[in-house]
């Protein structure tokens, strides 16, 4: 019982975030700024951040948290790094 | 998956109820900045995702694995405070590089630039 | 002793992730402590300004008002995605003069106003003390700024002024 309530959430929650990040990827695309397409970026880190955590909650193992962490820190520092960009046109000042 | 099987029943409805809850709000985040018509508007949705979204999820993996190694397990909260942590500096980034470009541009949806910052007073402040 | 354990509260919080990374034992706290004290030197050597606070007995007050507020505002804002294009558009930009002028009170108010779905800090002008919010439900403009001015800038100037 408890394996099949479990399951089939593990599987919608895997759906919805994949959608979730297929929409963050569609925005990324389409623009139509620089600064959506930065955004959608951010959004499409996030999502594939908790994408990871639920395959750990799948497969049972605590790798998966140390990779998802890793992710979260590369997203924080691209997008600050690019809205940077966006402000001055330069990284490094 | 059979380190499910391990799991009771109050344990795995509740983790699956804050899955849901989680990869929900995050579904609902990323359809508004899908849709929403400007990136004004945009800059909101995905802090669905950010706040609740992630908390839900990370919740749901330390009742999971808290449950299965039968110790309390809490590093995901890590994750959490350091998305509560960025997630308002990035989007305050964003926020502020968009403005910067539209009135750069001219763009009469946004409200123009203040009167001249007072640059006596700032100037005062760095030399203490 | 100050001179060791520059700032405490950082080099507590450091040693507490570095055991929940790796794990609960003797030989992990002492060279988590080890990295610590590295780190609150470095931190020590940029001078930063150490914010003062006042109250501790409120923070737990703010947590509190601001988690019911980020969950209150997720269910407001997720439903005016959900209703679509049925929904007039009620976003808009509003300006808030703010009393407020601790740094460290400023940028805790500009992180809860950002992480609060449906408000997005945008500018502050420090000389004139004026915010530029983007609020995404801005029907009643009187009603963001009594919510922001009492729930949020009082209690903040209580904790840092």
């Amino acid at each position: 019982m408890s394996v099949a309530i479990l399951t089939l959430a593990v599987t919608i929650a895997q759906m919805a975030l994949a959608v979730a990040m297929a929409l963050a990827m569609v925005r990324m695309m389409r623009g139509p700024r620089a600064q959506d397409r930065v955004l959608g970026l951010d959004t499409l880190y996030v999502n594939s951040m908790l994408m990871l955590l639920v395959f750990g909650i799948r497969t049972g193992n605590t790798l998966y948290f140390e990779v998802s962490l890793i992710i979260a820190v590369f997203g924080f520092v691209a997008t600050v790094a690019l809205a940077k960009f966006l402000m001055r046109g330069e990284v490094i000042e | 998956m059979s380190h499910i099987a391990e799991l009771p029943l109050w344990a795995s409805v509740l983790v699956s109820i804050f899955l849901l809850i989680g990869a929900g709000l995050t579904l609902i985040g990323s359809f508004g900045f899908y849709r929403l018509g400007s990136f004004y508007d945009r800059l909101h949705a995905p802090t669905l995702g950010t706040s609740w979204g992630a908390a839900a999820i990370l919740i749901a993996s330390m009742i999971c694995f808290s449950v299965l190694q039968s110790r309390p397990v809490f590093h995901e909260l890590l994750i959490g405070i350091f998305v509560t942590i960025t997630t308002p500096v990035t989007l305050m980034l964003l926020g502020r590089a968009a403005l910067y470009r539209d009135r750069a541009e001219g763009n009469p949806e946004v409200p123009a630039m203040d009167p001249p910052k007072g640059v006596i007073e700032q100037g005062a402040a760095v030399d203490e | 002793m100050s001179r060791v354990f520059p700032y405490p509260l950082l080099i507590a919080s450091l040693v507490a992730m570095w055991l929940l990374l790796t794990s609960f034992s003797l030989g992990q706290f002492i060279v988590g402590l080890a990295v610590a004290l590295v780190a609150a030197q470095g931190m020590a050597a940029l001078h930063p300004a150490k914010p003062r606070l006042r109250r501790w007995d409120l923070i737990g007050k703010l947590i509190v008002t601001v988690l019911y507020d980020i969950v209150r505002s997720n269910i407001d804002v997720a439903r005016i995605i959900l209703q679509g294009s049925r929904r007039p558009n009620t976003s808009g930009f509003m300006t808030i003069p703010l009393d407020l002028r601790d740094p460290t009170g400023l940028a805790v108010l500009a992180v809860i106003l950002t992480a609060t779905p449906g408000t997005a800090w945008l500018d502050y002008n420090a000389a004139r003390g004026t915010l530029l919010l983007h609020v995404f439900d801005l029907v009643d403009e009187e009603t963001w700024y009594e919510l922001i001015k009492t729930r949020y800038e009082h209690l903040l100037m209580e904790i840092f002024e």
